[in-house]
C-alpha cells in the first residue's frame, strides 16, 4: 500500500509542525491515518485520542491557553458533538482550527452519512467557525496553510473540510 | 458533612502559583473567591463539561507550571470519557479536584446520580487514573491534599460535600477578558 499513499498528508504534518503546532487532538477517520500516525510518532508532539470530538475542542483551548497550539483532527460526524464546546471558542475569542474529512458529500454511497455532512457547514457557521473546502491534494497543503494564517495569526476559528473529491467516497 | 468553599480552601492552601481551570457554577465562584479573582484561575460559566479537557491542553502545554481543574459532579458528568482521555495521556503536572454535592445546584438543586449511585473516584479509577481518593471527613484533608500536591500519574480527588451555596461572589462573565490575562499571566514575557 505503501506506494500508492498520498503524499499530501505528510506535508499538511511538517506544515502544521513548522507552525508551532504541538497538540494534536482527534477521533480516527481512515482520511486522517497518516496525520494520526505522524503525530505518535513524533516525540515532540502530543497525539491525544478523544472518546469524543467535543473533548478536541476543550484540548485546543487548553493549549492556546498554555502558549502552544493545538490542532483537532476529526470526520464530519463529529462536528455535531462538539456543537456546545464550540461556545467556548466564541465567547472567549479562542483561535481555533479543525481538520475535518467529510463523508456525505460527493459520491457518498452509505446513506447515514448525508444528514451530518449536510449539517457540517451550517453547524460550524452557527458557532462562528468559518470553513474553508479543500478538493485536491495541493488544495489540501494550500487550505491547511490558509488555515493556519486565518487562526494562528488572525486568531479566527477555522475548520479546513477535505472533501469528498479529495478523499474518495468510502464503500462503507 | 463537609461544608464545600472551607474544604476546598483547605485543600487549595499551598497552591498559590498553580494555573486551575474550573467547571462552571459553584466551582467557578469557591475558586475566584478562594484565589482572589487571580488571573491564574480561568473561571468558566458555560461549555458544560469542558473544564477538564481544557485542563488537559493546558498541562500538556506547561509540563513545568502545576495545573488544576476543580469542577463539580454534574459537570464532570457531563463529558465523563474525558477521564480516558486524561488517563492516556497521564501528565504528571496534572490534577482534577472534583466538588460533589449530589445537586445541580444551578437548575434548582436537582439530584445528580452521584447522590444515589455513582461513585465518580470508582468511575476516575475505572477510566485509568492511577492515583485517586475520596475526602468524606475532615480527617481526609491531609492525605488528599498530599495526593493532590505530589507529582506522579495525574492525580484526582472526589470531595463529598453538603449541598449548600458556594461562595457569594460576582465571577467575571467576559472570556474573551478572562483568557486574554490567563495567557498574559501564563506567558508573562514570551508574549510579543
Amino acid at each position: 500500500m505503501s506506494g500508492t499513499e498520498p503524499t499530501w498528508p505528510a506535508e499538511v504534518y511538517r506544515l502544521l509542525r513548522e507552525r508551532g503546532v504541538t497538540q494534536f487532538a482527534y477521533v480516527p477517520d481512515a482520511g486522517h491515518r497518516q496525520l494520526i500516525d505522524l503525530a505518535h510518532a513524533d516525540p515532540e508532539a502530543h497525539a491525544i485520542p478523544c472518546t469524543t470530538e467535543e473533548e478536541g475542542v476543550g484540548i485546543v483551548a487548553g493549549a492556546h491557553l498554555g502558549g502552544t497550539t493545538g490542532v483537532l483532527l476529526m470526520q464530519s460526524s463529529g462536528v455535531g458533538n462538539t456543537v456546545n464546546f464550540l461556545s467556548l471558542i466564541e465567547h472567549c475569542r479562542f483561535p481555533f482550527l479543525s481538520i475535518v474529512t467529510m463523508r456525505g458529500d460527493y459520491g457518498e454511497q452509505n446513506p447515514w452519512q448525508f444528514a451530518m455532512g449536510r449539517a457540517v457547514e451550517p453547524v460550524f457557521h452557527a458557532m462562528g467557525v468559518m470553513t474553508l473546502r479543500a478538493d485536491t491534494p495541493t488544495d489540501a497543503v494550500r487550505t491547511v496553510t490558509a488555515g493556519l494564517d486565518m487562526a494562528e495569526v488572525g486568531g479566527q476559528a477555522v475548520a479546513v473540510l477535505l472533501t469528498q473529491r479529495l478523499l474518495g467516497a468510502k464503500k462503507f | 458533612m463537609l461544608e464545600r468553599t472551607p474544604t476546598l480552601g483547605a485543600l487549595l492552601a499551598g497552591t498559590d502559583d498553580w494555573l486551575i481551570v474550573t467547571g462552571l457554577g459553584g466551582a467557578a465562584n469557591d475558586v475566584a473567591y478562594l484565589t482572589d479573582f487571580a488571573p491564574r484561575a480561568f473561571t468558566m460559566d458555560g461549555a458544560m463539561g469542558a473544564a477538564s479537557t481544557v485542563g488537559l491542553g493546558l498541562a500538556l502545554a506547561q509540563p513545568d507550571r502545576e495545573v488544576l481543574v476543580v469542577t463539580g459532579d454534574g459537570e464532570l458528568l457531563m463529558n465523563v470519557g474525558s477521564l480516558a482521555t486524561i488517563a492516556l495521556q497521564n501528565p504528571p503536572n496534572f490534577r482534577i479536584l472534583v466538588v460533589d454535592n449530589g445537586r445541580y445546584d444551578l437548575t434548582g438543586g436537582q439530584q445528580t446520580a452521584t447522590a444515589t449511585v455513582t461513585d465518580l473516584e470508582a468511575v476516575a479509577r475505572g477510566f485509568g487514573i492511577r492515583r485517586t481518593a475520596t475526602v468524606r471527613a475532615e480527617a481526609d484533608i491531609p492525605a488528599a491534599r498530599q495526593l493532590l500536591q505530589t507529582r506522579g500519574d495525574t492525580s484526582f480527588v472526589l470531595v463529598k460535600v453538603a449541598p449548600g451555596p458556594a461562595a457569594q461572589v460576582r465571577i467575571d462573565r467576559d472570556g474573551s477578558r478572562l483568557r486574554s490575562r490567563f495567557r498574559a499571566y501564563v506567558l508573562e514575557g514570551e508574549l510579543r
